[in-house]
């Protein structure tokens, strides 16, 4: 029972995390149909940002409580920043090429930021504890957890209702889905589509960043910090269905529990089992689990 | 036109003597470098035929780990040290593979090919990190082989020698890949990229052409896997079946360009310059260089290197490209 529970609230830690990292990359796809490869990029640099500013923080003497706010702060600046760097300066000129082509170029950009890292901020890991050691730790079910790590649950729960309701309840989310559903017809109905392109290019790089922002307290940051999480993020999202919001929920969960399950259980199979899952679910649904309605066109 | 007569396999013969030749004069390090370059060659061959139908995989480091594989645990395991045994098992067994992943592969297109491919070779990362038997993170180191039991006493003879081996057999692929291009079966390699349905409604089954496609190229990623395995006396996962090796074949791919079967050697020898040097003269940026060639590429240069080689062969001996007669 005790097992079953630890291996539930791992689970549900790694969901949420998941869900973090992934949500960016699903929205990005949805509306723009790029996958995008430099999500790892965002990632590493929302991290490394987040970790850099949380020490410097700590040496000018800023309260512990402050690192939030830097978590936050960084993930706005990385995703603004980078964001409208890619989109303006590559991505913008690859919309009518094939979208393979597309993946190319991000991965190309994301070797190149791989590297910038490392010329910014070097080659050693950097660690900020901090926000991690002020809030300490929890006893559940007999066992003590780090109560940061609980965070991300319900960090991950307010983005999900939040994107839901920014889709399903604003003006914004409307002209999101017409544009999702059909470029073109959006296009002519005079929606600026180039426009909603930067911002949510703009906002799936923020959440992308927010996602390393906010684990890095709990790592080490060092280089190659974000190579991994590009394949756990595109077996997330591809698991729910690409450019599904709801999608990405389900398929976090799918992945953070069976991997919960098997760390506990078989640990050998850990990455087996995701990839594992990744590759049914494409062989049986390619569009994914919770894929969005497709427009037939004519 | 007899295979003879094709000019493309006249010209390869040609390179293939010269090199032959070469090889025997450069000194060792030139002979390593061409090692991983021709190695690469092989793989990126099969990925140029893929890439001709404009299918892009992602994963084909499945393939090219599990040749390097088969040829390190062959050696391990079985204490078979022969470079032909060691090679064909390596070529056999990622055919095999290939043949069955294939019935499922070949419904997909796109995105869907790319991340299929992807998520099947990260299954094979996931074993292989997570299993001791396996090497785990770190791999194996792998003796030098014999070839056909005759075994060489000098480590930079037995290099040469399996530089000659890696020549000869690059040659008959790329011939083989060029025969195949020519044949109907191949000429409807473009004609699918184009246009799907209308190959369809001429008769054909582009799944069955996509299926000979994707075992053509699992066949030479496995056979240039065991290369590379031999080549650099080691196997390791990260730098053999993560995403990022396949990322670097596809890269490779891109740079020599889709024009010729001859452009894969081309492109991985510069590309493997390019590493070394970019390696030795900034080791923190040279994935920056090649991220950044890669971008130069497909912004400027959709035809890869291939494009620049014959431009350069066409103002070299003044040839305009064919215009009308009277023309000016």
């Amino acid at each position: 029972m005790e097992t079953a529970l630890t291996i539930l609230l791992d689970g549900l830690v790694f969901s949420s995390y998941l869900f973090i990292v992934s949500l960016g990359l699903t929205i990005i796809f949805g509306v723009m149909k790029i996958l995008n490869v430099t999500h790892g990029s965002f990632y590493a640099w929302g991290a490394y940002t987040a970790a850099f500013l949380i020490g410097l923080a700590a040496n000018a003497g800023w309260p512990d409580w402050a690192g939030f706010a830097i978590i936050f702060f960084a993930a706005i600046l990385v995703g603004l920043v980078l964001g409208l760097i890619l989109e303006r300066g590559i991505l913008q000129f690859m919309y009518h090429r094939d979208e393979v082509l597309i993946v190319l170029a991000t991965f190309g950009s994301f070797l190149v930021l791989e590297d910038t890292i490392l010329l910014v901020f070097g080659v050693d890991p950097y660690f900020a504890f901090q926000p991690m050691q002020l809030l300490g730790a929890v006893e559940l079910g007999g066992i003590a957890r780090d109560t940061y790590g609980l965070t991300l649950i319900g960090l991950a729960a307010v983005l999900a209702a939040a994107s839901w309701l920014v889709l399903r309840r604003t003006h914004w989310g409307k002209l999101l889905s017409a544009v999702i559903f059909d470029r073109e017809l959006a296009m002519a109905m005079g929606l600026n589509v180039s426009r909603v392109y930067i911002v949510t290019f703009v906002i799936g790089a923020m959440l992308g960043a927010l996602g390393g922002a906010y684990i890095a307290p709990t790592v080490s940051v060092a280089p190659g910090f974000g190579v991994d999480v590009i394949v756990l993020s595109f077996a997330v999202v591809v698991i729910g269905g690409m450019g599904s919001v709801p999608g990405a929920l389900i398929g976090a969960l799918a992945v953070g529990i069976v991997r919960a399950l098997a760390v506990h259980k078989f640990p050998q199979f850990e990455l087996f089992v995701i990839y594992a899952v990744m590759a049914t679910v494409l062989v049986f649904r390619p569009e994914g689990l919770f894929a969005p309605v497709k427009a037939r066109k004519i | 036109m007899s295979l003879a007569r094709d000019r493309t396999v006249q010209g390869l013969t040609l390179a293939l003597g010269v090199m032959l030749i070469l090889s025997a004069l450069v000194p060792s390090w030139i002979v390593n470098q061409l090692l991983f370059a021709f190695s690469r060659a092989i793989v990126v061959l099969g990925l140029l035929v893929l890439w001709r139908t404009r299918l892009v995989s992602f994963g084909h480091a499945l393939y090219f780990g599990l040749g390097a594989y088969t040829v390190a645990m062959t050696s391990r395991y079985t204490g078979v040290n022969d470079a032909f045994v060691l090679l064909g098992a390596a070529a056999l067994l990622s055919t095999v593979v290939g043949f069955f992943v294939g019935f499922i592969i070949r419904r997909y297109r796109d995105i869907f090919f790319a991340m299929l491919n992807l998520a099947f070779s990260m299954i094979l990362y996931g074993i292989l990190v997570k299993t001791e038997a396996l090497g785990s993170t770190d791999g194996f180191t792998i003796d030098q082989p014999t070839f056909a039991g005759i075994a060489f006493e000098d480590a930079s003879q037995g290099k040469l020698a399996l530089l000659c081996l890696l020549m000869v057999v690059g040659w008959a692929a790329a011939v083989g890949v060029q025969a195949y291009l020519r044949s109907t079966l191949g000429r409807l390699t473009t004609a699918i990229g184009d246009n799907e349905i209308r190959v369809e409604y001429l008769g054909y089954s582009a799944e069955h052409a996509i299926h000979i496609k994707y075992v053509i190229s699992t066949f030479l990623a496995g056979l240039g896997g065991g290369f590379m395995a031999l080549a650099l006396g080691q196997v390791d996962p990260d730098s053999m079946v993560n995403w990022t090796a396949s990322g670097e074949l596809v890269f490779v791919t891109i740079l020599s360009g889709p024009g010729s079967v001859a452009a894969p050697f081309i492109g991985s020898f510069v590309f493997e310059i390019l590493r070394t040097y970019a390696f030795e003269w900034m080791p923190h940026a040279w994935q920056m260089i090649v991220g950044g060639t890669l971008l130069v590429v497909i912004f400027f240069m959709p035809g890869g290197l291939w494009a620049l080689v014959t431009q350069l062969a066409a103002r070299l001996t003044r040839r305009r490209p064919a215009a009308p007669a009277g023309g000016g």
